[in-house]
């Protein structure tokens, strides 16, 4: 029975609804600034249609193939015990993580025409590849993508009840009798989700288009939308597309969260996984096959990047250093802003939607906009309201700290959500029966139920914040510098092996302070 | 977030304290990120004007130069920049019309352009052409023109960028345009099978290069001077075309709302002198505006010269880029 | 303390029930009934988890149907996920006491007696997922005795314990609520538990809560829906 008794406090309201305020601002709100600032209003030509097409087409297909290839993986890393395998689970964190320059360059050091697998062929005389098109930014995507998709569906699968294998276990059914009727309904809560997260983030690529798109036939919209700020100047149609930007993602995003159920984190007195049939051979095979073809995809590229900066990396000039500084401050306090925001939401949602379900809808649908939100638009936006009162250097690093902050904001929400309502569910009413009150009660009753989501969002949230390179640019001062903005003036200026050692660096910190984060929400936290 | 407010006003404090400790006035120049960069002009010549000036050189790097003058655009005239250094003849139209800049008042006689120019807002600094880079141990018949690029074999690759978020990119549609007004459309037609790829901005195409992907990239004449001077490496080269390489002219500007004009007409004056022009070969790899006493580095001889030099007016660049770039369009969504 | 439903009604889809009965202070009472007939939801709606529909509810003569839970004077030993699974018993025992677990010398003391009561004496350092559904139920248990509240509501507390721990139990409870004089209301499947320790029986079934009857008479002489309950 749903009605309850829950109050929607004050503190909710102050906290919850600042956050929203915020994301408002960043997203919509800059549209509106760089709308109101135009002098021209234009109409969209015949190749900006174009443009849209190619966008939603490759973010479909990317979406629909990650996810195709996340399920089986994330069974067999799910069922399948080894050595390493927490490892892997960490390193799968890399791709998305990385600065998209740094990805581009080791994907081509794979699948390019010089590349480790093009060189292979040519021992039998095949013609090098060549995946500039919509093959390369299909790849490129499905190679930043499958690593988030597998972890999503990962936990799709630790929510169904272990009782659930047991009584099939019990009563003889087969395998394809499981797939059927356990593990399918989960599959199909899940996987819209994971669905609409990484459409989302297919729709606002840009660099990865331009690079492996192969020609303006693979433009996407968010490259449009750079064109018109830095070319032509033109606010009118950066907002136009940028609302058509938003429309899209706003559309999806109602569908998705309508169908799909958000993922559980963790359920109940933890215990161990074990399932009882897929005992043949055979499928052990299917499992080690699928899980070293998608560990070759994954880290070749992570490998060459190694290769290329191990050397370079330790002649690195001391600016670097700094801006390492920089970088890590700045990741370590947006992830900070992130979880501060991601709970303060969940907080007011969990409340509202138990007497306004359709309310606390939209604010989730809220939280993806920055998913559908070009960094260019909001750097814009961000400088002319910022401008007429400060210098923008004073505060670069902050601002690049709450933008990176509210990008990422849907996957924490996401996560940290449906493990607060959970806790709610679970144990919110003993709490309250107990008469425990504000800080005890999310002490001891509903924080210990978030510290994993928390910890892997705020990991996750680090470690976007190292790689990015949008607002900084906007906003930095000549010797405040982050890591990838020195790594692209180093590219700029011809210095191609000192950028890849500090690509390698850069890895190598995001891959650190996610997993910091990560684990730490991991570790067992048994007030004894 | 307390340990960020604390860093933040500390680096104010550090930079206002330091200030007024030397009480120097201080002169901001926006420029690009590659100028700034270490392995950049920026130090140098922040070192040598130093030097003469009693002031303080305060270099921003802003992004590239069309980026540049957005950037300068949103500011308006309420912007900290006194000079405006890195934009180049494709965008001094759009420069010019912004009213934001100041005229310079000198007389320009001692440059060594292959033109002549002729600017009262615009102060030229480098200038290059634009070509494209092969491994000479790689590729032996380079092609000798746009016509020929069209006859290699369709394995034979480029890479280029995209006219609409970089300057080389723009740089090469004029190119095509200007070198062949009417037949440009046929010529992309051409071209298209061999492009391997369109980058976003220059060092996405240029490392491709480097790592072997592409044949050749488009780039600068002076790119092999760097491989030549910084590297020892005398395997790029650039390839000469007939119809003449188009020029990039890079220039700088002074903002009209200025609080230190003076200080501003003493950078320019620095600008065309033998101090800034002698460090720009080996930093910013361009040829300098004004020959510098001692003459180029030995590498610079091995570079090509290309037959002519091709220029549209900065006046009828803008309107002759919106007709090459759907030209353009057209012929590469195909 | 007595407790009074005075016409409540409440309605969720196509399940409703009716409540308008008195029980005394100090009273044992049972509760039984088929499943899902809304036993469970006549207990949240004296503790305050459930409001009604319609009609209000005394509790010693005060109205409490718009009060909190925490504000009521009823301590709630629920069905399951009665512990916090990341605090130890003695911790999850010491929230009875104090909920933000700093507890003085006295309060320490108090706790480990409580431990002691319901036989859990050396297990305060344990954590909630190495006991059993028993341990875990004594557990909670011996939190309700530290909250000193007058009205006990249980909810199938020792439906997973075998027949001797389940009378073991049964008899703490009778002597927690005789000594403190706390009325009890209990649900249980077990109409034998309910002839063992109540005074009154409810019959919850087809959607009335019928008023509370001598548990003896009840049984000796049971009504039509009574006996369809009971398979008899």
């Amino acid at each position: 029975m749903a009605y309850s008794t829950q109050q929607i406090k004050l503190t909710h309201l102050i906290f919850g609804g600042s956050a929203f305020a915020l994301l408002l601002v960043l997203t919509l709100g800059t549209v509106l600034v760089l709308w109101l600032n135009a002098d021209i209003k234009t109409t969209l030509s015949p190749s900006d249609w174009a443009t849209i097409n190619f966008t939603i087409t490759q973010a479909i297909v990317s979406a629909t193939l990650s996810v195709l290839i996340a399920v089986p993986t994330a069974r067999a890393l799910f069922f399948r015990n080894f050595k390493g395998r927490q490892f892997i689970l960490t390193i799968m964190g890399a791709p998305f993580i990385l600065p998209t320059i740094v990805a581009i360059l080791g994907i081509i050091a794979v699948w390019g025409r010089s590349g480790y697998i093009s060189e292979f062929i040519s021992n039998f005389s095949i013609n090098p590849l060549n995946i500039y098109g919509f093959t390369g930014v299909v790849l490129a995507h499905v190679f930043f993508n499958i690593p988030l998709a597998t972890r999503f569906i990962i936990q799709g699968w630790s929510a169904i009840p272990i009782e659930h294998f047991r009584l099939s276990a019990q009563l003889g059914i087969n395998t394809s009798g499981i797939t059927r009727h356990i593990e399918w309904p989960m599959l199909k809560s899940v996987i819209p989700g994971v669905f609409l997260l990484i459409f989302l983030l297919c729709i606002s690529s840009f660099a990865v288009a331009l690079a492996l798109g192969g020609g303006p036939k693979a433009t996407t919209i968010e490259l449009a939308i750079y064109q018109s700020l830095r070319f032509d100047f033109n606010f009118a149609k950066a907002a136009q597309l940028g609302i058509i930007q938003f429309t899209i993602c706003a559309i999806l995003g109602l569908i998705t969260i309508i169908v799909s159920k958000p993922v559980q984190f963790s359920h109940g007195l933890d215990r161990k996984v074990e399932r009882w049939d897929r005992t043949h051979f055979r499928y052990l095979l299917f499992d080690i096959f699928i899980l070293t073809l998608v560990c070759l995809f994954l880290f070749l590229p992570l490998f060459s990047i190694i290769i290329r900066g191990i050397i370079p990396i330790f002649s690195l000039p001391s600016t670097v250093w700094i801006a390492a500084f920089n970088s890590t401050t700045v990741a370590i306090v947006s992830s900070f802003i992130s979880i501060g925001m991601a709970l303060s939401m969940s907080g007011l949602i969990v409340r509202i939607s138990q007497k306004f379900s359709i309310t606390s809808q939209s604010m989730e649908i809220v939280s993806f906009l920055t998913l559908a939100a070009s960094p260019f638009i909001i750097g814009t936006g961000l400088f002319i309201l910022i401008f007429p009162y400060m210098s923008p250097f004073i505060i670069a690093l902050p601002i690049t700290a709450l933008v990176n902050a509210a990008m990422a904001l849907p996957f924490s929400l996401r996560m940290i959500l449906p493990a607060m309502a959970n806790a709610e569910k679970n144990y919110g009413k003993l709490a309250d029966s107990l008469g425990m009150t504000k800080f005890s009660r999310f002490r001891f009753a509903i924080w210990p139920r978030l510290r994993r989501p928390v910890g892997f969002s705020a990991g996750l949230a680090a470690a976007l914040s190292m790689g990015d390179l949008g607002v900084i640019t906007l906003f930095a001062p000549a010797d405040v510098a982050t890591l990838p903005l020195i790594m692209y003036r180093m590219m700029s200026s011809y210095q191609i092996s000192a950028a890849s050692g500090v690509a390698l660096l850069l890895v190598s910190l995001s891959i650190l302070l996610f997993w910091v984060f990560d684990r730490g929400g991991q570790l067992e936290h048994n007030v004894r | 977030m307390n340990k960020f407010i604390n860093f933040a006003a500390g680096f104010l404090l550090a930079s206002v304290t330091t200030a007024s400790a030397q009480d120097l006035p201080k002169l901001t120049v926006y420029t690009y990120d590659s100028f700034v960069s270490d392995w950049g002009p920026g130090p140098a010549i922040k070192k040598a004007f130093e030097k003469t000036c009693l002031c303080e050189l305060n270099l921003v790097g802003a992004g590239d130069g069309a980026a540049l003058l957005s950037r300068l655009q949103l500011e308006g005239k309420r912007t900290q920049a006194d000079i405006a250094l890195g934009l180049d003849t494709n965008l001094t139209a759009r420069a010019a019309s912004s009213g934001l800049f100041a005229n310079h008042n000198n007389n320009l006689k001692n440059l060594d352009l292959p033109i002549d120019w002729s600017d009262d807002l615009f102060i030229p600094y480098d200038w290059g052409y634009f070509a494209f880079i092969y491994d000479n141990t790689k590729v032996k018949n380079p092609p000798k023109s746009f016509e020929e690029l069209i006859m290699m074999p369709d394995d034979f690759k480029i890479v280029i960028q995209d006219p609409r978020s970089s300057t080389p990119g723009l740089g090469l549609l004029l190119w095509v345009k200007e070198a062949y007004p009417d037949r440009a459309a046929e010529i992309w037609k051409g071209l298209a099978p061999k492009i391997l790829t369109v980058t976003a901005g220059w060092s996405e195409a240029y490392g491709m290069f480097i790592e072997g992907e592409a044949d050749m990239v488009l780039s600068y004449t002076t790119s092999p001077a760097y491989h030549i001077i910084a590297e020892n490496d005398e395997t790029k080269s650039a390839a000469n075309f007939d119809e003449g390489h188009y020029m990039q002219i890079e220039v700088a500007a002074k903002l009209a709302s200025s609080k230190n004009p003076e200080l501003a007409d003493k950078f320019l004056k620095f600008m065309t002198s033998n101090d800034f022009q002698s460090i720009i070969p080996t930093t910013n790899w361009m040829y300098p505006a004004v020959l510098p006493k001692d003459g180029l580095p030995d590498g610079f001889a091995k570079l090509i010269s290309p037959s002519k030099s091709l220029l549209i007016p900065s006046s009828e660049a803008e309107n002759v880029r919106s007709e090459a770039l759907s030209e353009w369009l057209t012929a590469l969504s195909k | 303390m007595s407790i009074t439903l005075d016409n409540i009604k409440l309605s969720h889809g196509a399940f409703h029930l009716s409540a308008n009965f008195k029980v005394e202070a100090a009273k044992k009472v049972a509760i039984i009934g088929p499943s899902g007939g809304g036993k469970s939801t006549l207990l949240s709606t004296i503790s305050g988890f459930k409001f009604p529909d319609r009609g209000k509810i005394f509790i010693n003569g005060n109205d409490v149907t718009s009060t909190p839970p925490s504000e009521r004077p009823v301590a709630l030993l629920f069905q399951d996920h009665n512990l916090f699974p990341h605090l130890s018993v003695k911790k999850n025992v010491s929230l009875g006491i104090n909920t933000t677990l700093n507890l003085s010398e006295t309060e320490h003391e108090i706790v480990d007696k409580a431990l002691s009561r319901v036989g859990l004496k050396d297990y305060d350092k344990k954590m909630p997922f190495e006991l059993s559904g028993g341990e875990q139920q004594r557990v909670a248990l011996a939190r309700c005795l530290l909250r000193k509240k007058p009205v006990l509501c249980l909810d199938e507390p020792f439906a997973a314990l075998g027949p001797a721990m389940k009378k073991e139990m049964l008899n703490l409870v009778k002597e927690i609520v005789e000594s403190t004089n706390a009325t009890l209301l209990m649900v249980t499947h077990q109409p034998e538990d309910a002839i063992y320790i109540s005074d009154e029986t409810i019959l919850v079934s087809g959607g009335i809560a019928n008023n509370p009857e001598n548990t003896a008479e009840l049984f000796s002489d049971p009504s039509p829906e009574l006996v369809e309950y009971l398979g008899v």
